[in-house]
């Protein structure tokens, strides 16, 4: 808070009004809504619903449908976020190496950030086509027998891959800003100590960066859980048989598919408590990084 | 500084042809003729067929009701990118300031209200937000499509930092001149925070423009259609309509759809990054 302030009653509910207000009717309401309904059974033409507990967690929850998504999307988000970050770091730390051409390599490495993953998704869709795609092909050259519309693990390795490139980009962007950040006589006091580089890195470089891997952890898994929605509806829609269903895509097709409100608000709610778990473990970080 | 390896560059240009690659063979594939494509496979150099391709994906119509062309669709996705990103800036702004310029009896917990939409993506509320939309007879609205969009703390957080970082002296010197709330707001914090405003904005109109999940439950016509869902459906119907597959109609639409944001990060990079950076502090 600033030391100088405006002391007026009535101005500051103006400005802050615009905001308050969407947020009541599109956010506070819809969210309420779905914390209610979580908790209602409808009957098959939605005409009556009735209060049930939590008979749609226990319903939901307790389904292999909704186990089987919960543990392609543990396995699914570990993946995409070690790999992006892995990817990602080591490409920030060569190019913070080089002098000649390092803005070109920059430039090229982050533009993808652009591209909204659902394009991704179709692209990636196209290029696995089995009449056109070369990388269908290639999977097929060594005898792998890939097929991602029949086999889980092939759709598996399809969403991942394009998801891990999607976010290369955005981790590269930061992983490089973290890099220039650390300062120079540190650097130059590690190279006097130690002459071998891969040492160097892991002891003083990867500790300095901890603040932001931390931090980008958290944007990677949040990215996992519900930005690669674009990236599956335009891949496998959860194909085959519900094995590259995301808990949030599963959100998506009860309820918009198969219409089961009472269901799809209950894994909602479910959704809701792990984003606020994440967002705690979050926030607990960032109130050490303050005291440091 | 050493020289930096062979090997560095090697490992640099491997990233960058991954990155690059890709969008590059979707490009070239997108000028052949559908047959050679159908024949041969995706293809690496350009083909004879780039305006023949663009001029049909941008001014024929398509789809299912064969009702949008592409031009339709990135005269939404500009009207969805543009609104997403001027109303969050004007939005965040004024909230920003009242929160940081005023002491006011609601201001902490209508901050805290503020602060609770970070923690709830879209994603998890999607059903009831549409029965809201729904029910206010929004769908298919721009309004419907912008606003919700616009209620996360992102931009507010951002111009609240901002704002913190400016010094109190301005403010008291502002006093002393007689200038209203209103005055000092527009007179001096807009003119200082330029720079950002102008990042968040180029940050803001790429998340606006690749929204995907929202605008495809709340429009159901065809001639509503932003790029980023409408290649979705035109491409099921490309494949299904029994003749020749058009993939270089695809291809064409999903070149399309990245150019724009494509084009204002590469054109506004450093504000962009410094942006990025900044915002997630």
């Amino acid at each position: 808070m600033k030391r100088v302030q405006f002391e007026h009653s009535a101005i500051p509910y103006l400005f802050i009004a615009p905001q308050i207000i969407i947020i009541s009717i599109f956010f506070l309401w819809p969210s309420a809504q779905a914390i209610y309904q979580s908790f209602l059974l409808e009957d098959a033409f939605g005409l009556s619903s009735q209060f049930v507990w939590f008979k749609n967690y226990t319903d939901t929850i307790f389904s292999n449908a909704w186990l089987q998504a919960a543990g392609f999307t543990l396995i699914f988000s570990s993946l995409v976020t070690f790999l992006s970050l892995a990817l990602a770091l080591l490409l920030a730390v060569k190019a913070n190496e080089v002098i000649h051409g390092a803005s070109t390599y920059k430039t090229l490495l982050m533009w993808a950030y652009a591209i909204a993953p659902p394009v991704a998704g179709l692209m990636g869709n196209l290029m696995f086509n089995p009449i056109i795609g070369d990388l269908y092909n290639f999977m097929n050259l060594f005898g792998f027998d890939f097929d991602h519309k029949l086999d889980p693990v092939d759709a598996g390795f399809v969403v991942v891959l394009i998801s891990v490139w999607k976010q290369v980009s955005i981790n590269f962007i930061f992983f490089l800003a973290g890099l220039q950040g650390i300062p120079k006589s540190v650097q130059e006091a590690a190279k006097m100590d130690c002459n071998s580089s891969t040492r160097r890195f892991w002891t003083i470089t990867f500790p300095l960066l901890a603040p932001t891997t931390f931090f980008l952890m958290v944007i990677n898994i949040t990215y996992a859980f519900f930005e690669t929605f674009g990236i599956i509806d335009t891949t496998t829609q959860g194909a085959p048989g519900g094995a590259t269903n995301t808990l949030v895509y599963k959100v998506y097709q009860d309820g918009f598919r198969g219409a089961d409100i009472g269901g799809s608000s209950a894994q909602s709610v479910v959704l809701m408590i792990l984003v606020l778990a994440l967002t705690v473990i979050q926030f607990r970080y960032i109130e050490k990084k303050v005291h440091y | 500084m050493e020289r930096p390896s062979y090997s560095t560059h090697l490992i640099l240009i491997i990233g960058a042809l991954f990155m690059t690659l890709p969008v590059w063979v979707a490009f070239a594939t997108s000028t052949h003729a559908p047959e050679t494509i159908l024949r041969e496979g995706l293809q690496f150099w350009p083909g004879p067929h780039l305006l023949e391709t663009y001029n049909e994906v941008l001014f024929v119509e398509g789809g299912v009701m064969k009702q949008v062309t592409g031009m339709t669709m990135l005269k939404n996705s500009m009207i969805l990118g543009i609104g997403f990103a001027l109303g969050k800036v004007v939005i965040s702004m004024l909230a920003a300031y009242a929160i940081v310029y005023f002491r006011f009896r609601l201001g902490v917990p209508l901050f805290w209200v503020i602060f609770t939409t970070l923690l709830l993506p879209l994603e998890v509320r999607i059903i009831p937000s549409y029965e809201v939309v729904a029910n206010m007879g929004l769908l298919d609205t721009h309004t419907g499509l912008i606003v919700p969009l616009i209620a996360s703390a992102t931009g507010t957080f951002f111009f609240r930092q901002f704002f913190k970082s400016v010094p109190d002296e301005l403010l008291e010197a502002a006093r002393l001149d007689g200038a209203t709330a209103w005055g000092f707001f527009q007179d001096i914090l807009v003119p200082l925070s330029r720079t950002m405003i102008a990042a968040i904005l180029i940050i803001m109109f790429v998340v606006g423009w690749n929204q995907y999940l929202w605008p495809l439950i709340m429009t159901t016509k065809e001639e509503n259609y932003t790029l980023v869902i409408g290649i979705k459906q035109i491409y099921q119907v490309l494949n299904e309509g029994g003749e020749l597959p058009q993939f270089q109609k695809a291809f064409a639409l999903t070149i399309l759809a990245t150019l724009p944001p494509v084009l204002v990060v590469l054109i506004f990079q450093r504000w962009f990054v410094k942006g990025l950076v900044e915002s997630e502090k």
